[in-house]
């Protein structure tokens, strides 16, 4: 069973990096962009049919590693 | 000889790689990254250090930069330009030298002396240095891991594009002797034209005996006449 | 919003100084204006358990020109040059987000010496860990050391120097102390008292978000089980933008607009504002509808609050503001006028036409509270333990042991991490015992080092003070630097806790005996209490950084072995105290007794010996005997420059592991020149000092005659590989 994982920094957490990258593009003449902020992306296979169980294994591997829950949120969407 | 170094937001060795050309009796300017004209040069330098943090990928927001159309203009009118660690990583975004730079295998911020074979020297950049001199720079970077296609680096070996190898202090050229995971030890390529130089050492940590070393004053030197 | 018990507590006051405020005020606070207090009396901002004591230092010699007070200290180094120097802990950030925490705290630190008017020039460190087993220690340890390298790599600052330690003492608790350094024309220096009513208060930098709200009070608490909650508040670092900042503030320090400028560091727009008002003996208004904010719907008590980094508050001279924005448009920072200083002593602010705070700045300052915490001494332990009998630990065996711990072993792998070479004037990074920055331009040089012995502090505070003194100057010396000052942070547990208060008072007394002792003053520091957790304390872990000048650097000494057949002296006298020593923690497990005597006056005289021998081009390498004693001082030697040595046992040995690994103190180890010999044996006869010689260098075995002999190849890989496994 896949999932996508995106896990993106909260939002009062600064993003000096999608800070740089929005003024960048702004600059760039893309003058509608009204937000932008960044973030990292897994795709995950697990091995389980159930699909609660499944994303609940997803949900722990976030606790425990992909996400810094400190200054990270993350969410999971099935494949 | 009329040199530029570009400064971007987040450049940090342009003052070092400027005091280097003016020890070495350039005439050097400092050109601010919002500038659109760039001074009459025979040498462009962009220099090392994060610009823009580093943000996006390592070079990505510099190349987007105003001054560069300038400098890719002038590149291909036969200008020498040379890219020290950042800048060669921004000539890379640029599309003016090919190939990508990964993050270091160890995926850790490296910085030592490191060997170097001098692995082409029919070239204004290498041309003061003997064929497979072995020489001490420093290398600072995250991102140095050097790639490209089999057809590149086949065109890289062929055709003498390959400056600097990383090597061991008795000029072993092998992953051990490979700091950063760079294919076949690449430590420096130029373009077709041999005008334009991309490093990732510094040459111009290594100017002063006394301080850390002078194997890169023939660099400098090189590009004098 | 009613303040209750609960919400005083929540804001780490107790009901007293709660009465104190409403006396001060004459009335109740509003919830703001508890805020802003709780943020100016809170022991990191106030030093209100240890300015008392912290009086006692020295602070002055002829070469200071600022001490304590100001964000950083100063020393004249001659030819209109002066050093900036200032060390800082950010122990509890570091702790819940290791990477983002260590990286702050480089950007504060950086920010308190660049607001001075100075370039940095040089960052050091002083990182503690648990003990390797516990769980953590690894990924505190990754995290750290990535933060601090992030900051300054990409900032551009050369990461020269520092140390790193494991003891399960800081299992909940770790110590992150960043130190830096700054080079400024003596004429040229800005400090943060504000001068002239009506001028405009501006704000630069990054915009405030809810970053860090309440983290200087979280840096007066101790930890405790729920400290996982009060995560959100930690800071995000940004080096780009410090960078364009201090590149802003330099380009506009080049003129005179300023008046004055503070950075806000804890405590934020509150700290800062008081500050410069109070040191100006004036008032300052703020409109807070003008600060910039990166959030929406941010209220006055977050935007007093917030801990957002890489922001500066400036009071610029009139007329100014038009050019002065010009520079911070060109390096894309905000730059807004956000107040005015004022006649009336007092912090005001505004916000939607209303007066949301109104406080009299010195209620926020020299009326914070100050207490004589009472506490204990402690005695010095007795020597209980018999090293007479060793006879079935192995010498070599331990000697390897030891260089290949954690806490002795090769740093290489941390400090590869770090650029040092940035600027193109480090002549010596890490691994000696001080680091050697060129004066740019100038055939000129400091060096610097940092230190600290918790181990000896909890043993016997007072001659742990002294001792850690004595080290930071023995490591300047042995680069033939001439100290001049040190800055120091005092890391400590909770000062309510009688024997803790104690440590640090005795702490104090050390540290004021041999700062006066070898006219080395204090100039700048930091006190960080509320180390630990659940009542464990940490061990007293003061962290001395030193500076000194170096007049022709081109000599290069260092503690590296220069050539073959050369002689081998130690100076000073081994007694073979093992007490505290690394032999008896890492090989015996005892940690029990005193840490070493310390004899200022022999320290002194040996110093000032190896540094005139220095000058006078007599000998060809210098190392301090420190933890491990004399033969891991050898190795160290040995390892870096691949030349071995053969190491003699004096006549008469008693015991080959007091001798060896005694960690008797005011030692050096120094290479002479087999054509100098004589000349040195005579001056060393003349002055009285006593030696030995222990050794000739040789080729590529490191050997203890009648003991062992080993390769030096083999003997570095041995010490180098503790990190690579770990």
């Amino acid at each position: 069973m896949k999932f996508s994982v995106t896990v993106t920094l909260k939002k009062d957490v600064l993003d000096p990096q999608g800070k740089v990258v929005q003024q960048t593009l702004q600059n760039m003449g893309m003058k509608t962009l009204k937000d932008l902020r960044q973030g990292k992306y897994f795709e995950v296979d697990i091995n389980e049919n159930d699909e609660k169980l499944a994303k609940d294994k997803v949900d722990e591997m976030c606790k425990k590693l992909l996400a810094n829950l400190i200054i990270e949120d993350f969410k999971i969407s099935k494949l | 000889m009329n040199s530029s170094v570009i400064v971007f937001p987040g450049s940090n060795c342009d003052r070092d790689i400027a005091v280097a050309l003016e020890k070495m009796q350039f005439k050097n300017k400092l050109v601010w990254h919002k500038d659109t004209n760039l001074p009459k040069s025979d040498l462009i330098v962009i220099p090392g250090g994060f610009s823009y943090g580093d943000y996006l990928r390592s070079g990505a927001i510099a190349a987007k930069s105003k001054i560069i159309n300038e400098v890719i203009k002038a590149a291909n009118e036969g200008c020498l330009v040379l890219g020290v660690c950042n800048g060669f990583q921004i000539l890379i975004e640029t599309g003016l030298l090919k190939g990508a730079l990964l993050r270091n295998k160890n995926l850790k911020f490296i910085n030592k002396d490191v060997s170097l074979k001098v692995n082409s020297i029919n070239n204004k950049f290498c041309k003061k240095y003997k064929l497979g001199q072995i020489i001490k720079l420093n290398i600072a970077h995250n991102e140095g891991n050097y790639f490209t296609n089999k057809d590149h680096l086949k065109e890289l070996e062929d055709n003498n594009l390959i400056a600097f190898k990383y090597c061991d202090e008795k000029g072993f050229i092998n992953q051990n002797s490979n700091p950063n995971g760079s294919v076949n030890n690449i430590a420096g390529i130029f373009n077709k034209n041999k005008n334009i130089l991309g490093m990732m050492p510094h040459p111009e940590r290594m100017i002063e005996k006394s301080v850390s070393g002078d194997d890169g004053i023939s660099l400098f030197s090189s590009l004098l006449n | 919003m009613n303040i209750t018990k609960e919400v005083i507590q929540k804001h780490g006051l107790t009901i007293e100084e709660f009465v104190k405020i409403k006396d001060l005020l004459q009335r109740e606070p509003n919830i703001l204006e508890l805020g802003i207090f709780s943020a100016m009396w809170n022991e990191h901002c106030s030093y209100k358990s240890s300015k008392i004591h912290l009086k006692k230092l020295p602070t002055k010699n002829k070469n200071v020109i600022q001490g304590p007070g100001e964000n950083a200290g100063i020393i004249d180094i001659g030819d209109g040059d002066a050093i900036v120097f200032k060390i800082e802990s950010h122990n509890h950030p570091s702790f819940i987000e290791p990477y983002q925490g260590a990286a702050t705290g480089v950007g504060g630190i950086l920010r308190d010496v660049f607001t001075m008017g100075a370039r940095p020039i040089a960052l050091l460190n002083s990182i503690h860990f648990g003990s390797p087993e516990n769980t953590k220690t690894r990924n505190l340890l990754h995290g750290v050391v990535s933060g601090i390298g992030g900051y300054g790599n990409c900032i551009g600052i050369p990461t020269v120097a520092g140390e790193t330690k494991f003891n399960q003492t800081y299992n909940e608790n770790i110590l992150v102390n960043a130190m830096a350094v700054g080079l400024v024309k003596k004429n040229k220096i800005f400090y943060s008292k504000a001068k002239g009513i009506g001028k405009s208060v501006v704000y630069v930098g990054s915009k405030t978000g809810r970053d860090g709200i309440h983290g200087a009070s979280m840096a007066s608490a101790e930890f405790d089980d729920d400290s996982e909650e009060k995560k959100p508040t930690v800071q995000v670092g940004d080096p780009f933008t410090e960078k364009l900042l201090m590149e802003a503030c330099l380009e506009l320090m080049k003129d005179k607009s300023i008046i004055s400028i503070q950075d806000m560091g804890a405590a934020g727009l509150t700290s800062s504002s008081v500050e410069m008002a109070f040191k100006g003996d004036l008032g300052m208004e703020i409109n807070l509808d003008k600060v910039p904010c990166r959030e929406e719907k941010m209220t006055p008590y977050e935007m007093m609050l917030s801990e957002s980094q890489e922001r500066m508050l400036i009071i610029l001279e009139d007329g100014k503001e038009n050019e002065a924005k010009k520079i911070f448009d060109k390096w894309d920072l905000d730059f807004v006028v956000i107040g005015k200083t004022i006649e009336t002593k007092k912090l005001k602010l505004y916000y939607k036409n209303d007066i949301v705070a109104d406080i009299p700045i010195e209620a926020l300052s020299s009326s914070a509270p100050q207490y004589e915490r009472k506490w204990t001494k402690t005695e010095l332990p007795k020597k209980e333990t018999n090293f007479k009998n060793l006879k079935k630990i192995n010498f070599k065996e331990s000697f390897l042991k030891i260089i290949s711990s954690s806490n002795h072993s090769n740093k290489n792998w941390i400090t590869e991490q770090y650029d040092q070479m940035v600027m193109c004037d480090t002549i010596q990074k890490s691994g000696s015992d001080a680091a050697i920055i060129r004066i740019h331009k100038k055939n000129k040089a400091i060096a610097v080092a940092v230190d600290s012995s918790a181990n000896y502090c909890k043993s016997h505070p007072i001659t742990g003070g002294k001792q850690i003194v004595c080290e930071n100057w023995r490591n300047l010396i042995s680069m033939g630097a001439k100290p001049i000052a040190i800055t120091n942070c005092l890391n400590f547990g909770n000062p309510e806790n009688q024997e803790v208060m104690g440590q640090f008072a005795e702490t104090i007394i050390g540290i004021k005996e041999a700062c006066e002792y070898l006219d080395y003053p204090v100039v700048s520091g930091n006190v960080s209490f509320y180390n630990g957790t659940n009542k464990k304390n940490i061990f007293p872990t003061p962290v001395i950084g030193g500076v000194g000048i170096i007049q022709k650097p081109e000599k290069n000494i260092n503690h590296l072995f220069k050539e073959v057949g050369n002689s081998v002296l130690l100076i000073g006298k081994t007694f073979g105290h093992l007490y505290q020593s690394a032999f008896s923690n890492e090989i015996l497990s005892i940690n029990e007794g005193p840490p070493p005597e310390i004899n200022l006056i022999n320290e002194k005289n040996n110093g000032e010996f190896v540094l005139e021998l220095i000058k006078q081009n007599l000998v060809l390498s210098v190392h301090d005997v420190s933890a491990g004693g004399t033969i891991v001082s050898l190795a160290e030697m040995s390892i870096g420059s691949s030349l071995g040595v053969k190491i003699e046992k004096p006549k008469n040995l008693n015991n080959i592991f007091e001798y060896f690994f005694g960690e008797d103190q005011g030692r050096y180890l120094i290479e002479i020149d087999k054509n100098n010999l004589e000349k040195v044996k005579e001056l060393l006869k003349k002055n009285n000092i006593f030696h030995e010689i222990i050794g000739i260098t040789q080729k590529d075995k490191f050997e203890l005659a009648g003991e062992f002999s080993i390769d030096i190849k083999e003997l570095s890989k041995i010490n180098n590989k503790w990190y690579y496994n770990y």
